[in-house]
């Protein structure tokens, strides 16, 4: 993928949405070369149990760090999904946490992706995990990363002793992309 | 008060071309400098790694008349700029020497703190009750009905009880003398300058220009015939019982000399501790 | 001038996925601050924490003050125990440090200050960016005196330009500013770490004369005086009081004058040596867009979207903000129609320019409150409206 792509991911505090964004970031920036700006919302707005972080990925400088034009959501609860998919630009693509997200299909001009990767996590004992299986899932679905890059990120990114369950939240997540890609619910 | 004569032992521990010093006839600064040069002789202590450290105001010049490396800081920061210095040079011994309302006024807050931490800093305050490089107004130190410039008819705050504070903030050694004692000062400052620690010498010393002048008590001489006349030695005294009132007696003694790891030694255990052989330790400069 | 390397232990050689504030604090540290002092304030905090955190491994001590007054000066008196040593505070902390710069640039103490922008005035704005404190840098402390100030654009550059502050800090021995804003203290971006023997640091000036026949203050050649080490016997004297070259006070008029004119000149009369600035296009431009920190690289997109309307735009961007490039822009005057200030405050560095220019070009400001970074739509608007007549 040769195109500027504008990321959200957004859940409540404790899924480890920054750490999410870290690990595609890194990868990125890192493992494949890109150009990468990763903000968080420091404002009023980040109190509270709402947490998100933005990447811009880019073969090209990243001038403006702020999104413009966000082309695709991770939404790991109902306020982040309820709040931001306006938000995303037509044509974009939803990932969400689909045991998390009362996803209704009003938004006929983008494509969707669920995944129950609260209860994946689980199915490997750790309910914490979420936020790889979720990165294993963005990571099958869009290919703005390279699976081979996210996986040497994950090693850079996540405390010591735990990169080998952490990576297998994020195959976990990559299989049931690419398993479950073709029956998406497209719109 | 000696300072100048050719046979003074203490003379090579001052700036002999500094001299006339600024402070005024019967002021009671230089007294307790020439106390000090005594307790840094009787100390033992290699002298070159002794730092003076001052902040603003009439004790404040104390730094450029002591013959060692000195400093003459900003207005209240004497103690913050030692607490860098002594961290990042942990073999010097550091004194800060400064005015009650340097120290205690508009300094307040760091000493409190230094004394919190356990710095290991010698803070020696003279207390004259009152501002005066800047021409005799009201102090946190200022007795209570006492007068100043800007207290015209007489101080209606309470003032502070040094050694109360300095010990409740944590200090490990709290004394008091007056410009009188000189022995007695000489022989804290020496304790004071061995002990690792937070250790803090109050002195109450005359300023006849501005304190005792406006508040009709005469001129030095006659102050230290008071100090002598109603100071009272009770070493070990509770510093809660050290509120000092107009013209009233004046506890005087050592008060506190206790054991109490310092910064320094609390930072290295910890990091020894959580870090073992990750810890680098200090790089000398 | 001989430079050293810096230590390797210390130094993160590789490539990072870190944010401003990170990359700041290793840039410090790779520059050899071995102290720190700070007290926590938004969105600087992040330096602090880090540096507590990396302080006990690589032989560096940090200290959380009980306020700004207290961390600002700890720095100085650590940089007279030998110590290179920084600190880190936002607006409101900025303007309580106020005094102890002065002091600084009248003991000639090299330290360097980190001011993470936020909107103001007062407590303002906390987790949003400004580039408000541009002239409070220059001209915060009471009397007459020079700083250098540095404003990097990216988390990369706040690393590369903390090694500039402490080599600039050391050289001038001066007070040096790295004036970041929140945005950039808050983005994360790659940042490559060099190998230590890439990166090179200016040592600390100490005298090889005896203690007999030291001055504390008095010039080198270059007009800068060599430090005594602390405890080897010199007895030197410090005051933030007028002084000669003895050291010792010296309340006179004369010795003003030439105290005044030797710490004013040691950094003005370097100023082109000092000047570090980006240009983008400004071979052919009649247009020049001055901005700095996170606004040059909106500045920059601008600039592109401009160039794809055959606007004749280009950008000057000063790393090294003070001293101000004047003699650039005086340059840039000779060939540029117009010059458009982009910056986020209510109009600073906009009026060193226009003396610069000097009337010979118009000058436009395109300010901004604060609280978040200008589009580079509203930019490039009053690029077009400028490119109307220039």
């Amino acid at each position: 993928m040769s195109a500027t792509h504008e990321i959200r991911i957004a859940g409540f505090g404790g899924q480890g949405v920054i750490l999410a964004g870290m690990v595609i970031g890194r990868a990125a920036a890192i493992f494949d070369g890109k150009h990468v700006t990763l903000t968080q919302s420091f404002g009023p707005e980040a109190r509270g149990s709402a947490a998100s972080v933005d990447l811009i990925v880019s073969p090209e400088p990243v001038l403006y760090p702020y999104l413009t034009r966000l082309d695709v959501l991770v939404a790991m609860s109902e306020e982040a999904y309820t709040r931001f998919v306006p938000e995303l630009h037509p044509g974009g693509t939803l990932l969400f946490e689909q045991d998390l997200v009362n996803f209704q299909a009003n938004r006929p001009d983008i494509h969707a992706f669920g995944i129950p990767a609260t209860r994946l996590a689980e199915e490997l004992g750790r309910k914490f995990i979420l936020n790889l299986v979720m990165v294993g899932f963005v990571t099958g679905v869009t290919g703005i990363v390279p699976a081979d890059a996210v996986r040497k990120s994950i090693a850079d990114s996540v405390p010591k002793g735990t990169e080998s369950l952490n990576t297998a939240a994020f195959d976990k997540g990559l299989e049931y992309a690419l398993s479950q890609k073709l029956a998406a619910i497209h719109q | 008060m000696g300072m100048t004569t050719a046979v003074n032992p203490v003379e090579p521990l001052l700036r002999s071309e500094r001299m006339p010093h600024l402070w005024c006839p019967g002021c009671g600064i230089g007294t307790t400098v020439n106390c000090f040069a005594r307790a840094l002789e009787r100390s033992k202590l290699p002298l070159d790694k002794v730092a003076v450290v001052s902040g603003i105001g009439c004790t404040g010049r104390v730094a450029g008349y002591i013959n060692l490396d000195s400093f003459h800081t900003t207005h209240g920061r004497a103690i913050p700029f030692a607490t860098g210095l002594k961290l990042a040079n942990p073999d010097l011994t550091v004194a800060v020497y400064s005015g009650d309302g340097d120290l205690i006024s508009i300094g307040g807050n760091h000493f409190i703190h230094a004394a919190r931490r356990n710095v290991d800093i010698k803070v020696i305050c003279v207390n004259n009750f009152i501002y005066g490089m800047t021409g005799g107004q009201v102090a946190p130190t200022t007795p209570l009905g006492a007068v100043a410039t800007t207290a015209p008819y007489g101080s209606f705050e309470r003032p502070f009880n040094l050694p109360f504070l300095a010990e409740s903030s944590g200090a490990v050694y709290v004394a008091r003398w007056t410009a009188y004692h000189v022995q007695h000062i000489a022989h804290s400052m020496t304790e004071a300058l061995r002990k690792k620690g937070f250790s803090f010498i109050e002195i109450l010393a005359p300023c006849p220009t501005l304190y005792q002048r406006r508040n009709k008590l005469g001129d030095g001489l006659d102050t230290m015939r008071y100090y002598k006349e109603r100071s009272v030695i009770k070493n070990g005294a509770s510093t809660r019982d050290l509120d000092l009132d107009f013209q009233g007696e004046i506890t005087v003694g050592k008060f506190v000399d206790v054991e109490r790891p310092t910064l320094q030694e609390t930072m290295d255990r910890l990091y020894r501790q959580r870090l073992e052989d990750r810890y680098f330790g200090w790089r000398q400069p | 001038m001989n430079l050293v390397h810096a230590d390797p232990k210390t130094v993160l050689t590789g490539a990072h996925f870190m944010d401003g504030n990170h990359a700041a604090c290793e840039g410090a540290i790779a520059a050899g601050a071995n102290f720190a002092a700070g007290y926590p304030i938004t969105p600087s905090t992040e330096i602090v924490e880090r540096f507590a955190a990396r302080a006990p491994l690589v032989g560096a001590t940090f200290l959380q003050m009980e306020d700004e007054l207290a961390s600002s000066i700890a720095i100085l008196g650590a940089a007279w125990g030998g110590a290179k040593s920084f600190t880190v505070t936002s607006g409101p902390g900025f303007s309580l440090m106020m005094e102890h710069i002065g002091f600084a640039a009248m003991t000639e103490t090299p330290s360097v200050f980190v001011d993470v922008q936020r909107g103001g005035p007062s407590t303002g704005l906390p987790t949003l960016p400004a580039q408000a404190d541009m002239m409070q840098a220059r001209w915060g402390s009471h009397g007459d005196y020079e700083i250098i100030a540095l404003s990097p654009s990216s988390p990369q550059e706040c690393f590369d330009v903390m090694i500039d502050a402490f080599n600039f800090a050391e050289r001038y021995r001066n007070p040096v500013f790295v004036m970041m804003d929140e945005s950039v203290g808050h983005m994360t971006e790659k940042v490559v770490i060099p190998s230590a023997d890439r990166v090179l640091l200016v040592p600390r000036r100490y005298t090889c004369l005896p203690p007999s026949e030291y001055l504390p203050f008095k010039p080198s050649p270059d007009g800068i005086p060599e430090m005594a080490r602390m405890g080897q016997g010199y007895h030197f004297h410090v005051t933030g009081l007028t002084h000669d070259a003895s050291g010792y006070p010296a309340i006179n008029a004369q010795t003003q004058q030439e105290l005044l004119s030797r710490l004013v000149g040691k950094i003005r009369n370097d100023a082109d040596k000092i000047a570090r600035a980006e240009e983008r296009q400004i071979e052919d431009a009649r247009i020049v867009l001055v901005a700095y920190g996170i606004t040059a690289r909106v500045a920059l997109r601008a600039v592109q979207l401009a160039r794809e309307e055959r606007i004749p735009a280009g950008l000057l961007r000063p790393i090294v903000v003070w001293p101000f490039p004047e003699k650039r822009i005086r340059e840039l005057a000779g060939q540029a129609k117009a010059f458009i200030v982009v910056e986020m405050n209510q109009g600073q560095i906009v009026h060193e320019v226009e003396r610069g220019v000097a009337g010979r070009a118009r000058t436009v400001l395109v300010p901004h409150a604060g609280g978040a970074v200008h589009r580079p739509e509203a930019i490039l608007e009053v690029i077009r409206e400028v490119a109307q007549w220039a």
